[in-house]
């Protein structure tokens, strides 16, 4: 079992063609979940492949490469649409974690409490995927299809996350709740984009919620209803919630996270559409 | 497939150095600088990126080195705390400010905590308090409570000042022992192993309650290559026994026929060093059959629940109880009475250092290199299981990375003996994180329920206190918790009519035993919260209560001891008054204005006898007077951070008359220092402070009476001659011409130390303790209400601790136990085979802790040494109470189970609003 750290895309494809090879990127998630156990299988480090790291606009909007860490992310330049993204890299364990941990492992390792899916969704992410014989993208709601589990096929990497332009008026807002400051697994989290037209009028609503499911949702329904709402007038229904389905954990019970995730959209939507929310 | 995992040449800069190593795919760059490159300043506290020790710069930037695959430091820089101690500007003001604010402790997270430091100050060379700790905040410290550590880096810019103090008792000077915990040099249990000894692994019970078999093993080992020999019970030459309390030794080095707890330890394979990465125990031969298994205590008390020992009949290990008066009678006629159920789980210690050692035999004497809070403990321990002559045993402690009570149990010691003397050669081990929480002692967690009665002018007439205590699978210091509890259950408050009756129930769960307070800090949740309760029928101010109920010189506590002197829970309270007035009016406006956010301020006060219950406890200290002038400590008092070198060394320079920097330390080791007692029940400042005084005394008469001088005559060591100025004469003692002893002393004592108590009745009447130390806390909370998070904004805590030898490391230990408390109330329950990591198991942060005023009280005691009392335990007493009185005083909801998580908050809150 080798360690492979190609500097080419097709390099890495070709290794994954012809051995059978787990992705590493940052290690953040990798090395808990092996543990103390001894190597299974070789290892493709992609953190060097040419392309595949830092923030670059396209034509259509934000390609994130996959290897970029959540420190990039939380240090670059970036619209007001995407203050939700970068609050949630710097809520990302700590900055050890965001030093090394990447958006696109975030989202391969596939945890209901990941930090980076509720923002990623309200942005309407796609996902770039590189394989043997061809390109492909898919949203991200797709991609990730359940704890631990993913669109991602053998021999398949994950190579960018792109993000489609939002109106140039929106502004975003996240909220994490855990029991500590720092390095905490979050009980619940949420993600807004708010647009208001101006007589403060919401025109342009998403929202996701995280740890309430199985994969972090968006709440359709309740974006809908947003539409010509005022901000601070805004109530959520436990209808707008139907779409969650959360569990009772040590970190907190099915109830608790219900009741708390409709605080928290509200605290959000008036910190992303009222001036000092 | 090739299935071999290959090495590739990486080359990067340690440090300013080139370096070229090979390490294996996939390996953790944490282990390639430590057993590879011998960086051993990186420190591995979970191998998970929760806790921060192993921080490195990464071409500048802080990473975890044990989630960083070496392969990708190819190319790159990387620095260690070692490598920037020696050069880096920044580190070099930061060690020093580190020191001046004593921001160090045990030390094991000081290199995790300095590298990332530097890593902001190079960017922000004066951070604010809310920087360091985002900077910081990756980094897990369980000693300091965290404040130190800001202050330290936010003052590191600044001059520092050059220390002139002699170190007399009373003067805050930094430790004696801490500049090697902040360039990097300090070695704890997993650093001093020789880089090519033999590797110790042992095979665990997956299992609560296991049966087992094992497999061929000698022709697995036969098949499998690197294994060097496996130790199980049949190994164990002496008993396979052991425990900390001789009528309850219950506990198998390795379980023979049955397990009793998850992770305990049935078998040891031991293995090549170079075999270890790739090594799977899954291979191991052993079946396992999982039995029906008591988890709680209800389930072990039912008439069906599997018995765990024999002659333990109901799983009932011991009881303890103390009775005074008529409790059912005076709570009968009492004005006024309020009655609880309290509860709380089990708490992991969670010291940033797994357990870990090496061991080897020399001339045929076995020596074990261990973290320890206890060597001799240790060593009668060996001297049991290996069936050995206590002569042919060493123990040379380590650097303790944080103990907080566990580490006064043995650990590795017995499998690092085994295998040392099995094998004929050096052995190491160290415990994964999963390791250490799985098999090391927790607290324990109680149920308890509790009744106080109250006459209308707000004095309390009876105390009914009923508890039922987990101890676990064995006995380890059950029996202690059980009969500590009664006797401090009253808190430190005058009641007449009082029973308490605590019970050590056996369950399939890892042994409960020694943290911090010994069940104290469960009961005192119990009183205090009550207390609160009563006060507030009562119509009577919560502070005033207590202070018309505080012990004071000559009233009886509950044992019915009379302590003419030196009681100050009264001088504690009492200090409370300015913050508790103020605070009260500053939450008052607070919440006029906040409808979402409420604050609560609440007080609770605390008691702990220092030293054993009723039970001999003494400590001896030796010194001698070389030839050349060195004047020698023998200091075998544990230092596992709270700075017990320093302490020690004060009390003995003060007695002997000298600076403490002239006093060089022999530290904790069996072979070369008399026995001072284990570091527990906050017994080393009062007890060995105690025979380090009287050493000083002695050493000092020896000095004097050589040249008929006074007492009063001052001594001054200049190399070979010690000139004695006696008034108004001046003698000169030439050492050199003095004769020798066999340790190469001219001058030499040798005293012990070992407090008066006396035993308790069948009623718990007696003298348990010669000394008690006295603590008041108060807290100031805020509550979301909507999100049921609770954020503690300000701490202010009185100390009685008699006299403050170094008030520095009184603030170090007052801070370090309020952060304790603090998890204990908010956020900490361990549950086996779910929180056995340091992500599900939350322990705060660098941003839980918020600023804590300490304030000293010093009612000096008699007993104490320069008047000193204990200081330890007594911290994280009032801090779980204080924080649930605080939350009920915010929202109008009372508490009643711990962790007090955001969801049980809410549901409380949400309760009282629906009426309930």
């Amino acid at each position: 079992m080798q360690y492979f750290a190609p500097t080419a895309l097709n390099e890495a494809l070709d290794l994954m063609a012809s051995e059978d090879l787990n992705i590493i990127a940052g290690g953040t998630d990798a090395f808990p979940a092996r543990g103390q156990t001894p190597l299974q299988k070789g290892l493709l480090d992609i953190t060097r492949i040419d392309g595949l790291s830092g923030l670059e606009w396209t034509s259509t909007g934000l390609r994130i490469g996959a290897a970029t860490s959540w420190s990039e992310i939380a240090r670059a330049d970036l619209p007001t649409c995407f203050a939700a993204l970068q609050a949630a890299a710097r809520d990302v364990g700590s900055v050890q974690i965001q030093n090394s941990g990447t958006i696109a492992g975030n989202i391969c390792n596939a945890s209901p409490a990941a930090d980076g899916m509720p923002p990623l969704l309200t942005l309407g992410a796609e996902v770039e995927l590189a394989g043997p014989s061809e390109i492909r993208q898919m949203p991200l709601q797709d991609f990730v299809t359940g704890p631990r589990r993913t669109q991602l096929r053998p021999g398949e990497l994950v190579t960018a996350i792109t993000i489609p332009a939002l109106p140039p008026h929106t502004r975003s807002a996240f909220e994490k709740l855990g029991s500590r400051k720092y390095l905490v697994i979050s009980i619940t989290m949420v993600a807004v984009v708010i647009g208001c037209d101006g007589e403060g009028r919401i025109d342009f609503a998403r929202v996701a919620v995280g740890a309430c499911s199985p994969v972090a949702k968006r709440l359709i329904g309740l974006e809908a209803d947003l539409i010509g709402q005022m901000p601070q007038q805004v109530v959520i229904t436990p209808d707008h919630l139907s779409p969650l389905s959360p569990i009772s954990d040590i970190r907190a019970d099915a109830d608790y996270r219900l009741d708390v995730v409709s605080e928290q959209i509200t605290r959000a939507i008036h910190k992303a559409a009222l001036p000092n929310g | 497939m090739d299935k071999q995992v290959s090495e590739t040449m990486t080359d990067f800069l340690l440090n300013n150095q080139n370096v070229s190593t090979a390490p294996k795919a996939g390996e953790r760059l944490s282990q390639t600088l430590r057993e590879g490159l011998g960086q051993r300043d990186v420190k591995i506290g979970c191998d998970a990126g929760d806790c921060g020790a192993c921080t490195v710069l990464l071409d500048g930037a802080p990473v975890c080195a044990c989630l960083t695959p070496t392969q990708q430091a190819a190319g790159r820089h990387i620095e260690t705390l070692a490598g920037l101690a020696g050069q880096d500007a920044d580190a070099l003001r930061l060690a020093e400010s580190f020191q001046n604010h004593g921001a160090a402790q045990c030390g094991i997270c000081t290199p995790g905590m300095m590298v990332s430091a530097v890593a902001l100050l190079r960017q922000t060379p004066e951070p604010s308090s809310e920087q360091v700790q985002d900077a910081l905040g990756g980094v897990l410290c369980r000693c300091t409570g965290y404040r130190k550590i800001i202050d330290a880096v936010v003052c590191s810019h600044a001059e520092q000042p050059v220390a002139t103090s002699n170190g007399e008792v009373g003067a805050p000077i930094r430790r004696l022992d801490g500049a090697n915990k902040v360039n990097g040099t300090e070695t704890f249990g997993d650093d001093v192993a020789p880089r090519d000894a033999l590797v110790v692994q042992i095979i665990r019970s997956p299992f609560a309650r296991a049966s087992f078999t094992f497999g061929d093993t000698e022709q697995w080992q036969a098949q499998t290559s690197g294994v060097e020999a496996v130790l199980t019970s049949a190994d164990v030459p002496g008993k396979n026994l052991f425990g900390v309390i001789p009528a309850f030794v219950d506990q198998p080095v390795f379980a023979e026929r049955e397990t009793r707890f998850r992770g305990e330890a049935v078998a040891a394979v031991i293995l090549h060093p170079d075999v270890v990465q790739a090594f799977d125990t899954t291979g191991f031969p052993i079946e396992w059959t999982e039995l029906p298994s008591a988890g709680t205590v209800a389930e072990a008390k039912a008439a069906q629940a599997p018995q765990l020992h024999a002659g333990r009949d109901g799983n009932l290990m011991c009881g303890g109880f103390v009775k005074q008066g008529n409790a059912e009678q005076a709570l009968a006629s009492a004005d006024v009475c309020v009655e609880g159920r309290f509860q709380t789980g089990f708490v992991e210690h969670a010291y940033i250092e797994p357990e870990a050692g090496y061991a080897e035999v020399v001339n045929g004497r076995v020596e074990v290199h261990a973290c320890t809070q206890a060597p001799v403990m240790d060593l009668e321990a060996l001297e049991i299981i290996l069936g050995m002559d206590r002569r042919n045993i060493r123990i040379v402690p380590t650097g303790v990375g944080g103990g907080f009570g566990s580490k006064l149990d043995i650990s590795v010691q017995p499998y690092l003996a085994l295998a040392a003397l099995k094998t004929g050669k050096p052995v190491r081990i160290t415990y994964s994180r999963t390791e250490s929480m799985q098999s090391t002692t927790k607290r324990h967690p109680s149920d308890i329920q509790l009744k106080i009665g109250a006459t209308r002018d707000g004095r309390i007439t009876g105390f009914d206190f009923s508890g039922d205590f987990n101890t676990g699978a064995y006995a380890s210091w059950g029996p202690t918790v059980s009969n500590r509890v009664p006797v401090h259950a009253s808190g430190p408050y005058r009641i007449p009519h009082y029973q308490a009756e605590a019970r050590a129930i056996h369950t399939h769960n890892p042994p409960s035993g020694a943290f911090r307070g010994f069940g104290v800090p469960q009961s005192a949740i119990a009183q205090e919260s009550l207390f609160d309760e009563l006060a507030d029928k009562l119509g009577i101010d919560r502070l005033e209560f207590r202070l018309r109920n505080a012990l004071q010189d000559n009233t009886p506590t509950v044992c019915g001891q009379v302590f003419e002197q030196g009681v100050g829970i009264k001088a504690c309270l009492e200090a409370l008054r300015p913050a508790w007035d103020s605070e009260r009016k500053a939450v008052a406006a607070f919440n006029a204005v906040n409808p979402v956010h409420k604050r609560g301020v609440g007080i609770a006060a605390g008691w702990y006898g220092c030293g054993n219950t009723s039970l001999p406890n003494p400590s001896t200290i030796k010194a001698g007077v070389r030839f050349d002038g060195t004047i020698v400590l023998h200091q075998g008092a544990m230092d596992i951070g709270q700075g017990a070198n320093t302490v020690i060394t004060q009390i003995f320079a003060t007695a002997l008359g000298v600076p403490v920097q002239q006093i060089q330390l022999v530290g904790a080791d069996t072979d070369v220092t008399p026995d001072a007692g284990k570091t527990s029940a906050s017994r080393q400042t009062f007890v060995s402070g105690n025979a380090a005084r009287l050493a000083g005394d002695a050493l000092r008469g020896d000095i004097l009476a050589k040249v008929n001088a006074s007492q009063t005559a001052d001594l001054k060591f200049a190399g070979e001659m010690i000139e004695v100025n006696d008034g108004a004469s001046s003698h000169w003692i030439n050492l050199s011409s003095l004769s020798q002893c066999d340790e190469g002393y001219v001058f030499c004592a040798q005293e012990t130390y070992d407090p008066p108590t006396k035993p308790l009745d069948v009623n718990g009447q007696g003298v348990p303790y010669a000394q008690f130390g006295y603590t008041a806390q108060l807290v100031v909370v805020e509550v979301d209400m909507a999100l049921g998070t609770v954020t503690p904004i300000k701490f202010v805590a009185a100390h009685d601790v008699g006299k403050a030898i170094n008030p520095m490391l009184v603030e170090g230990q007052v801070e370090g136990g309020i952060a304790q408390g603090l998890g204990m109330a908010l956020m900490e329950e361990y549950i086996p085979g779910r929180t056995e990591n340091l992500h599900d198991y939350l322990i705060p942060t660098i941003g839980d802790i918020p600023p804590i005023e300490t304030l000293i009280i010093e009612v000096p005691d008699a007993h104490g040494p320069y008047g000193a009392k204990g200081l330890g335990e007594h911290v994280l007493i009032p801090t779980a109470p204080a924080l649930l009185n605080a939350i009920k005083d915010a929202t109008g909801a009372r508490l009643t189970e711990v962790p007090a998580t955001p969801a049980r908050v809410r549901a409380a809150i949400k309760d009282l609003r629906h009426g309930n």
